[in-house]
């Protein structure tokens, strides 16, 4: 069976992937900031009634 | 065929290319001057408005008004970065340089847009971030994408997107619009036209090469400089409103007056000196001393609020 050649792959030059490194670096702090926001108002909106036990 | 191999050429088209942006060149996209000033009148809507909000959701909603206002600023990149490459104030802007693809601007204004308002209604309230939303369209859409390359009167009515932050700020906080969050979007929309037509009688060959509709370049140099005394005259008295209705105490009623006779001086003088070489200097200081104004009417406002505040809680007040 005859496969087809891939296609040439594109490839980085230091500081394409350096530069890449740091946007998903940005990115995930980004993100790991509003899990954190998002995190703390939903505490804050539900009040210390969150915090007790029922029973 | 080396650059075709690292997607570097700038040469490419922005499909093509691989973006060697970091986290910095993303923040300029922000306009960090611009949102700067709006996290500083949001503050102020937020510090005259009844305190119903606890004190680190009052943060994020300040925080969600300033990304709502970068990501509009972001899309006016987006569009007007071939205007933007003609101008020598901002051909150094992330896309006109080549630095930032037209593409991940575009993403990155929709995605911001979309997360700052949705984030603004789930902390505060779903009036504010109705509010954002239509500031972020206004910006965006009517401004950006309608007036400003289509009348001279472009940067009157795009101007009340810039003054809509406190009123955001006010609503996130209360709830609810009221004549208070109406006359501080009143006082930043009468500053606008003063401010950006005295830059512009500077700038007028900028905005004729870029072919933007100023009032300096379609009705001339002598029609800019009335009006700009003619916003000036009804802004002066306006930035004494909140004195004259209560929310604004001695000391701001002190600033507003002084501050509103220092620009009618400036707007006089922008109006009587046409020619030489002092014209330009005079429209400058205009354009320098309106913002100062605008600074010292909120910053007085903030901090009779605020300083009681610190007061009672550091104990000087009792």
């Amino acid at each position: 069976m005859m496969t087809k050649p891939l296609p040439p792959r594109i490839m980085l030059t230091p500081e394409q992937a350096k530069a890449r490194r740091a946007r998903n670096i940005a990115i995930g702090l980004s993100v790991g900031f509003l899990v954190i926001v998002f995190y703390a108002v939903t505490i804050i909106k539900l009040g210390s009634a969150v915090f007790r036990q029922v029973g | 065929m080396r650059e075709a191999a690292t997607g570097s050429g700038t040469d490419l088209p922005d499909t093509h290319r691989i973006s060697l942006a970091g986290p910095a060149d993303f923040i300029a996209l922000l306009k960090p001057r611009v949102m700067s000033l709006v996290i500083f009148t949001a503050l102020t809507g937020m510090a005259i408005a009844p305190h119903n909000l606890h004190p680190l959701l009052a943060l994020f909603a300040l925080m969600a008004i300033a990304v709502g206002a970068g990501a509009s600023g972001a899309f006016n990149m987006w569009y007007d970065a071939d205007i933007d490459a003609v101008m020598s104030r901002t051909q150094k802007r992330p896309i006109p340089s080549g630095v930032i693809t037209s593409g991940e601007t575009l993403g990155f204004s929709l995605i911001l847009s979309g997360f700052s308002v949705m984030t603004l209604g789930f902390v505060a309230n779903w009036l504010s971030a109705a509010l954002l939303a239509f500031t972020i369209f206004f910006y965006a859409v009517i401004y950006t994408m309608w007036l400003k390359r289509s009348t001279p009167q472009n940067i009157v009515i795009g101007g009340a997107a810039g003054a809509f932050p406190p009123m955001i700020g006010y609503a996130a906080m209360s709830g609810s619009i009221t004549w208070q969050s109406v006359v501080l979007f009143l006082i930043i929309f009468m500053w606008t036209p003063p401010h950006f037509w005295a830059l512009a009688l500077v700038k007028s060959a900028d905005y004729e090469a870029a072919a933007i509709p100023m009032m300096p370049n379609v009705k001339g140099s002598a029609r800019t400089r009335l009006e700009i005394l003619l916003y000036t005259i009804v802004l002066a008295p306006v930035g004494l409103l909140p004195w004259f209705m209560g929310f604004g105490g001695v000391a701001y009623g002190c600033i507003a007056a002084i501050g509103g006779a220092a620009m009618l001086v400036m707007a006089g003088r922008v109006y009587t000196i046409r020619d030489g070489k002092f014209a330009n200097k005079v429209a400058m200081q205009l354009f320098g001393g309106s913002i100062l104004y605008l600074f010292l009417l909120f910053a007085v406002l903030l901090a009779e609020r605020l300083v009681p505040l610190i007061g009672i809680w550091a104990g000087w007040i009792k």
